[in-house]
């Protein structure tokens, strides 16, 4: 099947109780896509990746991979494979034999099978550890045990719980780097589950945002952290300021808003919604689409107060209280220039900076 | 200061402790003591060391038999009541609780409490009313019924903290839930399966009260024992199977105790380095 239907996710709904997981979640994923399922905890996005493995039921929806609905299979007959959040590596079996257990369900010669377990330790670069026990590897080992114990059976999805989560931070990042290229090279496609914003930005092809069981955005890394559809996206993804104000104009795509605190702002319009003159809207500006100044700089632009500066090495992240706005400014500046607390500044921004959002 | 107290003390507790254990073994030592006495009658001071009782006891044909009745009903009882006890602590021990959990768990447990010859009573009165003739079997159910409560415990504290991510790891990579349970489950709940079966066949082995009551005519050993300390004789007999089955039960639970701690440390070991 092409694409964009290879997984295709229709209004699924399930419940624990009276607590609703997932509430009506729609999702097409393409083949051979990085797909991550972003959110806090208790969004419902393990919820939801259990469905697709047939760990969990849905009350509602259908689930179809690759043309045929799997909604009410086991796991054992879905075409999909899961690394689990604890790595679930087999503790009386030795790596070899973790790796050959789901191989030895398939009709398979025992050659055929040493071959693609082989071929599977040396893709996870642990060739030498066939014999050992689960006990005797570390995290980081065990997770590319599990890794290759679910490739190995060349399932048509990837399922992926959270499985860079009990990593260091280090070893994480190294793991962010391998992961995907393993995913390159099989071209499997990978559904993968985080909370972690920077994990799923810098891996996937594309995210789904969840909050409370509902789909907020689904877009690629840049489109989410640039054109974020609505406060609580923009606000799980980086840090974000956030001006109220009045929209007073639209015209070629480009909104005019009245702010207490920043002026008249002209801003982006987002790709979806409907806003109409009058409304009631946010400008949002990041961080770094800020800039800070000694000198008064060309209008537009407001006077502010340094609070608080914290020195980062490569960057510096500065707090500037403005009138007309509750919370302090968040401002990134390169480093050339010193900003120290209690200086007074201008902030101005750079064009294509500010975004509009509803409210 | 504070330290002389607590010598003191410390001294008090040693004398106290000792007394605790003497009060607890030297009784069962008096058996096998007497066991090698060479008098028909149990009282101080002995009189010389003889086998010739334990080997009265091996000639005892009715004896053998009552022995060899008790172990076939040790090994059914053990086995039923651990299979059974197995699937009632699986169930009891999912990751997702069932809602009827503590009620199921409370009631299966609350047998312990009821006294034997209660159990003996009503059983007896419930085979004789759906006309069950009194035999071994009849004894096997009253023995797994005792029994159960020892095997769910000892399986649940093996399934308690087990990962059910690694079953759902089996049936990921393809097996149905009969494989899994064969491929993963039993394995690592082995220890505890032995421990259960040891255990309880030790509680079949030496319960007196419901084979009495339900053996009818197919006496068991301690039902046989009982019987013959009408025939003054025949005590040193008794004395000798006593002591022998003394070691044998201690032999017996040191092995239970020693798979359970294997298994325990296994366990602990997963977990330590799973987190």
């Amino acid at each position: 099947m092409e694409g964009s239907d290879f997984i295709r996710i229709d209004k699924v709904t399930k419940q624990f109780g009276a607590a609703t997981a997932v509430d009506g979640v729609s999702l097409h994923i393409a083949k051979g896509e990085f797909f991550s399922l972003l959110g806090p905890s208790g969004c419902g996005k393990t919820t939801l990746l259990r469905m697709i493995g047939g760990f969990a039921f849905p009350d509602e929806g259908r689930i179809v991979l690759d043309g045929a609905d799997v909604t009410d299979l086991p796991p054992n007959r879905r075409p999909t494979n899961m690394v689990f959040q604890s790595y679930a590596i087999f503790p009386h079996l030795n790596v070899r034999d973790n790796i050959a257990y789901g191989l030895r369900v398939e009709r398979m010669s025992a050659g055929e099978r040493n071959a693609r377990v082989d071929e599977a330790l040396a893709m996870i670069r642990l060739s030498g550890y066939g014999e050992r026990k689960a006990q005797q590897l570390s995290g980081g080992e065990r997770q590319r045990v599990a890794l290759a114990r679910a490739l190995v059976k060349r399932p048509k999805v990837l399922l992926l719980d959270e499985p860079l989560g009990a990593l260091d931070k280090r070893l994480r990042e190294t793991m962010q780097i391998e992961l995907r290229q393993i995913q390159r090279d099989v071209g499997i496609t990978f559904i993968f589950v985080t909370h972690d914003q920077e994990e799923a930005l810098s891996m996937s092809d594309r995210v789904a945002v969840m909050e409370k069981g509902r789909v907020l955005q689904v877009a690629d890394p840049k489109t989410l952290y640039e054109r974020p559809v609505s406060r609580a996206v923009a606000d799980f993804i980086g840090t974000m300021n956030f001006f109220e104000g009045r929209l007073v104009d639209l015209s070629n795509g480009k909104a005019t808003v009245e702010t207490a605190a920043l002026g008249r702002v002209e801003a982006s319009m987002p790709s979806g919604g409907t806003f109409a003159p009058g409304a009631r809207v946010l400008i949002a500006i990041r961080p770094e689409k800020l800039v800070l100044s000694h000198e008064q700089p060309e209008a537009p632009f407001v006077p502010g107060k340094i609070v608080a500066a914290s020195y980062l090495g490569d960057r510096s992240q500065i707090q500037v209280s403005i009138s007309g706005a509750d919370t302090p400014v968040a401002v990134v500046t390169q480093t050339s220039t010193a900003f120290r607390d209690g200086e007074f500044v201008y902030i101005s921004w750079r064009s294509g900076g500010p975004l509009l959002i509803a409210e | 200061m504070n330290g002389a107290r607590h010598r003191q003390w410390g001294g008090g507790l040693a004398i106290y402790a000792f007394a605790y254990l003497a009060f607890l073994y030297i009784p069962v030592l008096l058996l096998p003591l007497f066991s090698f006495n060479d008098s028909l009658f149990i009282a101080f001071p002995l009189r010389g060391f003889t086998t010739k009782w334990y080997a009265a006891m091996a000639a005892d044909t009715q004896m053998r038999a009552a022995l060899w009745n008790t172990l076939k009903v040790g090994a059914t009882a053990s086995l039923v009541s651990t299979i059974l006890g197995l699937l009632a602590a699986k169930a009891l021990t999912q990751s997702a609780p069932l809602p009827s959990r503590g009620f199921v768990l409370g009631f299966a447990n609350l047998s312990l409490f009821i006294p034997e010859i209660v159990i003996g009573i009503a059983l007896l009165i419930l085979m004789t009313s759906v006309g069950l003739p009194l035999s071994l079997t009849s004894v096997v159910i009253g023995h797994v019924l005792i029994c159960l409560p020892f095997a769910l415990l000892v399986l649940m504290s093996r399934l308690e903290g087990f990962d059910s991510s690694l079953e759902e790891a089996s049936r990921d990579l393809g097996e149905n839930a009969w494989m899994t349970f064969w491929r993963v489950t039993f394995p690592l709940v082995l220890p505890g399966i032995i421990a259960s079966l040891l255990l309880t066949f030790i509680v079949s082995f030496d319960d007196f009260m419901l084979a009495f009551f339900l053996c009818g005519t197919d006496t068991t050993l301690p039902v046989y024992i009982f019987g013959e300390l009408r025939f003054p004789y025949k005590l040193p007999n008794v004395l000798a199977l006593g002591a022998a089955i003394l070691i044998a039960s201690a032999a017996l639970i040191a092995l239970a105790e020693w798979a359970r701690r294997l298994g325990a440390e296994g366990a602990a070991r997963d977990r330590v380095i799973g987190a």
